[in-house]
């Protein structure tokens, strides 16, 4: 029990992030039409990219002999880079088409 | 300073997280939102390669390696998702959350290695600190979430992935939830078993790299296993899900390396993920219990059975020129775009039709129901990208209000949407599901390629009800010939 309120007591600052997240994501999202659902998962799935972010951290800090390190870091950025770039421009080329249909009208 | 300019950036990528999600999800604001959330994630990447310190300081190197994954990946993402067809794009989707995942999973056993070699390098004196010490422990346990949930993320959405584009077949076998629940206990206890109890002894590391290896394949296979039995048709939900897993394991990356962008980004798209997951299950009436232990199909597939002999009625064929004249000479046509349109790709003909019908007096409107297709909203893309004028599009209460004034309704590769079972037979697995209601037009014509049931696996009354004629037939020839016929009126 002690240890996980010191845990708690530890992590303060996640915590929050994580629950107040939780709300804004839920909350953010809350009303969108049925419409948008494919591109907003889309775009959802390019954001989580940043795990990009840990992929080169990874990488930077791995010592030049350390080649394990250094092949899995590698990889880690190249995925991590697929799901970002990828993701953004997939999302991207289909709310193109709303929007050319918009303009249209 | 350089430390505190990086927070600053991240917290402004953060917001644009935030901003772009909320501007995705209004049909005028959507584009910029992506592009906001864009912009965002390049000035987080550039920030961190740049100003970020480890704890002693040091800034990163080895940026050839880092700049070559980054324009490797960039470039190999920008191709495969310009050229994607239309009718690809959640197979795509799917593809690429994969990516996400296996990064995710990359990140932890890397920082496995690292932990596990620095507690290996330690004496045993300090082994004990490192065992009393807290964060040692809520570290590993980190490290263990993003494994399991990044490559559960990544075999699940390779196999979701070759489902949609056909390379996967589905595959079930008797007692396969037993044996996922199975893999699924197995994973946790073998995980909490190395991070509370092989950590107290000094053998830790002996037994623990096997083990945690062995999480990884148990993680990989639990992926596979719990993807392969769910139909094609829910695939858009499992992907939704599987997107979601992958935010909580970029967030797992954010606890690892304190990093507040990437918890917020991670957490805000698990959570985001999980509620468009759940309005997606809604729109289809499913359970998300049932889509994920995938019962569904298994019974209904034995309820299919029974009720097809039931019913085994008489449905009528209509020849494509007599659909042709009745098109041509109605005065009201509603086109029930379904899932058979997008795989036969029809959407460009199908427009082609509208057109000349449009022109002849006809007045064409498209009924859309909000799971049709392979994902909901997939046909709102589709027709978009065939040039269909958005005001032409109905939404399902629109259209349910005009099926009684409509002569004609050519339902294209649709069938659970349409299946009056939902309305009307308390037994049917789909009952309760929001459809369209075609049988209130004064006719229907149904092209399907053939009097198979649809994906919940019922019969559908529709088709043998005597206003309802069949045009059997790939959607896109049928079209084809359609036009042609429709031509020589």
């Amino acid at each position: 029990m002690e240890n996980i309120l010191n845990w708690v007591g530890s992590h303060e600052q996640y915590i929050y992030i994580v629950v107040l997240m939780i709300f804004v994501g839920i909350e953010v999202i809350g009303r969108v039409p049925a419409v948008l659902h494919t591109p907003l998962m889309s775009g959802a799935n390019a954001i989580h990219g940043v795990v990009i972010i840990g992929a080169i951290i990874v990488m930077g800090k791995a010592e030049g002999d350390n080649y394990a390190a250094l092949i899995l870091g590698f990889l880690a950025v190249i995925l991590g880079t697929l799901n970002v770039v990828g993701g953004f421009v997939v999302t991207d080329r289909m709310l193109e088409m709303f929007k050319s249909k918009k303009s249209q009208k | 300073m350089e430390l505190n300019v990086l927070t600053l950036i991240y917290l402004l990528s953060s917001i644009t997280f935030i901003i772009g999600l909320k501007n995705l999800s209004h049909p005028a604001t959507a584009r910029r939102g992506n592009l906001v959330a864009a912009a965002g994630m390049t000035l987080a990447i550039l920030a961190t390669i740049f100003l970020y310190k480890d704890e002693d300081g040091k800034p990163l190197h080895n940026y050839a390696w880092i700049f070559g994954g980054l324009i490797i990946g960039g470039i190999a993402g920008t191709f495969a998702a310009k050229k994607v067809k239309m009718t690809a794009m959640p197979e795509m989707v799917s593809l690429f959350n994969g990516m996400g995942g296996a990064c995710a999973a990359l990140i932890s056993v890397n920082e496995f290695l690292h932990v596990n070699k620095h507690f290996h390098s330690s004496s045993a004196d300090y082994q004990k600190i490192l065992v009393d010490n807290n964060f040692f422990r809520t570290e590993l346990i980190i490290i263990y979430a993003g494994l399991i949930i990044g490559s559960v993320s990544f075999a699940g959405s390779m196999i979701a992935w070759g489902k949609l584009n056909g390379k996967v077949k589905d595959f079930a076998f008797k007692g396969q939830h037993l044996v996922n629940l199975a893999i699924l206990a197995a994973i946790f206890i073998v995980a909490i078993y190395t991070i509370f109890f092989e950590l107290n002894k000094t053998t830790f590391i002996d037994l623990a790299s096997p083990l945690f290896f062995l999480v990884l394949l148990l993680s990989l296979s639990y992926g596979i296993l719990f993807v392969m039995p769910i139909g094609g048709a829910d695939m858009p939900v499992v992907i939704s899900l599987l997107n979601s897993f992958t935010g909580v394991a970029a967030a797992c990356g954010g606890f690892l390396y304190n990093n507040k962008v990437m918890l917020t980004g991670g957490i805000l798209v698990g959570a985001a993920g999980t509620l468009l997951t759940i309005l997606m299950c809604k729109a289809m009436n499913r359970s998300l219990k049932n889509v994920l232990i995938g019962s569904f199909g298994g019974s209904a597939a034995g309820a299919a059975g029974g009720n097809g002999q039931a019913h085994g009625g008489v449905y009528k064929e209509v020849s494509l020129s007599d659909a042709a004249t009745v098109l041509n000479y109605a005065n009201k046509v509603l086109i029930v775009p379904g899932y058979g349109l997008a795989v036969a790709q029809a959407q460009h003909i199908c427009h082609e039709l509208e057109k000349m019908l449009t022109d002849r007096g006809v007045d064409v409107k498209y009924a859309i129901h909000p799971v049709a297709g392979r994902m909901p909203g997939h046909m709102n893309v589709l027709l978009a990208e065939a040039d269909v004028s958005y005001d032409l599009l109905l939404e399902m209460e629109q259209a349910n209000d005009e099926f009684r004034s409509t002569d004609v309704v050519l339902v294209l590769g649709a069938n659970d949407v349409v299946n009056p079972a939902a309305k009307t037979d308390p037994s049917s697995p789909i009952y309760g599901m929001p459809i369209l209601e075609v049988e209130d037009a004064r006719m229907t014509i149904v092209n399907k390629r053939s009097m198979k049931p649809g994906y919940a696996g019922i019969e559908n009354e529709l088709f043998f009800r005597s206003k309802t004629s069949m045009l059997f037939g790939d959607a896109k020839s049928v079209l084809q010939q359609l036009v042609g016929e429709v031509k020589n009126l």
